[in-house]
């Protein structure tokens, strides 16, 4: 099974990246962009069978670091 | 005072820091690599050194703060060793949960490499202590993740204890209230942007850093 795990910057937290690409796409005549923020995706290929739990787990020990990020879960079905 | 350097893949200032610990204590440090479980015995400091330990993959300082040689290194400070955390090796320690607290890019997004002024905020510290309180010295910075951050509760915290070490008395990197530099509640681990270990010789263009290594000699022994 499969899983991807999302890890945004927590709202409030300045993200200089987002800032930068929002001034590139307006540098490039891309108007109506209200924010920008850069975040990263992680995708897991796992055992069958490993829990919700277990794949928290790995998000709070390294994957996101919670002191400035979240992260978002999503087991991709397979086939 | 016997000291250790903690030497990860892609630290690149350890031998500086050996160097600047040689120069002030007369003893070579024990370098000790990443995969060690233990440190060597009778370790009365570790200094975490700069770098881009493991090519800052994930986060700066995340893969090294949980490689095995910071379990011993946790250890120590549990037991009250002191413990410096220079510039990746500060990034190393916030990962680790060995100081409150995260390091950011840059708010300007540039590598910022170059003097910079600070000021010491406390000199009672086991660091700080051959410095004057409010003295104005100048030590060199180079990172690109050194946007000090917290919460609002922990940086209060950080202030009402004292526990701010270092402020940039210059826009440096965009960090709360210009942290440069913070302790841990016990007071043993430290962890700074800044380089100390660059600046302990006249040739260096500076020596401000010498006192910090003198000061913790003299507390330590």
């Amino acid at each position: 099974m499969k899983a991807r795990v999302f890890i945004t910057l927590k709202s409030g937290v300045l993200d200089p990246q987002g800032k930068a690409i929002h001034h590139a796409l307006e540098g490039l005549g891309f108007s109506g962009v209200n924010d920008v923020r850069a975040g990263k995706l992680i995708e897991l290929d796992l055992k069958e069978g490993t829990s919700d739990a277990q794949i928290e787990d790995m998000c709070r020990k390294l994957l996101a670091n919670t002191v400035i990020e979240n992260f978002r879960i999503e087991r991709m079905e397979t086939a | 005072m016997k000291s250790a350097v903690i030497v990860f893949p892609g630290s690149n200032c350890d031998r500086d820091l050996a160097v600047a610990l040689e120069l002030v204590t007369g003893r070579k440090p024990a370098m000790v690599w990443h995969r060690e479980a233990e440190l060597p015995d009778g370790i009365d400091f570790i200094g975490v050194p700069g770098g881009f330990s493991y090519g800052d993959y994930l986060r700066s300082g995340a893969m090294a703060a949980r490689s095995p040689v910071m379990r011993a290194v946790k250890d120590a400070a549990d037991r009250g060793v002191p413990v410096v955390g220079i510039c990746n090796g500060f990034q190393v320690l916030t990962e680790a949960g060995l100081l409150p607290g995260a390091l950011m890019r840059n708010a300007g997004l540039s590598f910022v490499c170059r003097p910079v002024r600070l000021r010491v905020e406390n000199s009672q510290s086991l660091f700080t202590s051959a410095y004057d309180s409010g003295e104005e010295i100048v030590f060199p910075v180079a990172h690109h993740d050194g946007n000090y951050q917290a919460d609002e509760a922990i940086l209060e915290v950080l202030e009402s204890e004292g526990r701010i070490a270092f402020r940039y008395l210059e826009e440096c990197n965009g960090s709360a209230r210009n942290i440069a530099g913070i302790l841990n509640s016990a007071g043993n681990v430290l962890g700074l942007m800044p380089h100390p270990e660059r600046v302990v010789e006249p040739a260096h263009g500076g020596t401000d850093g010498r006192r910090l290594f003198e000061g913790l000699l003299e507390m330590v022994s």
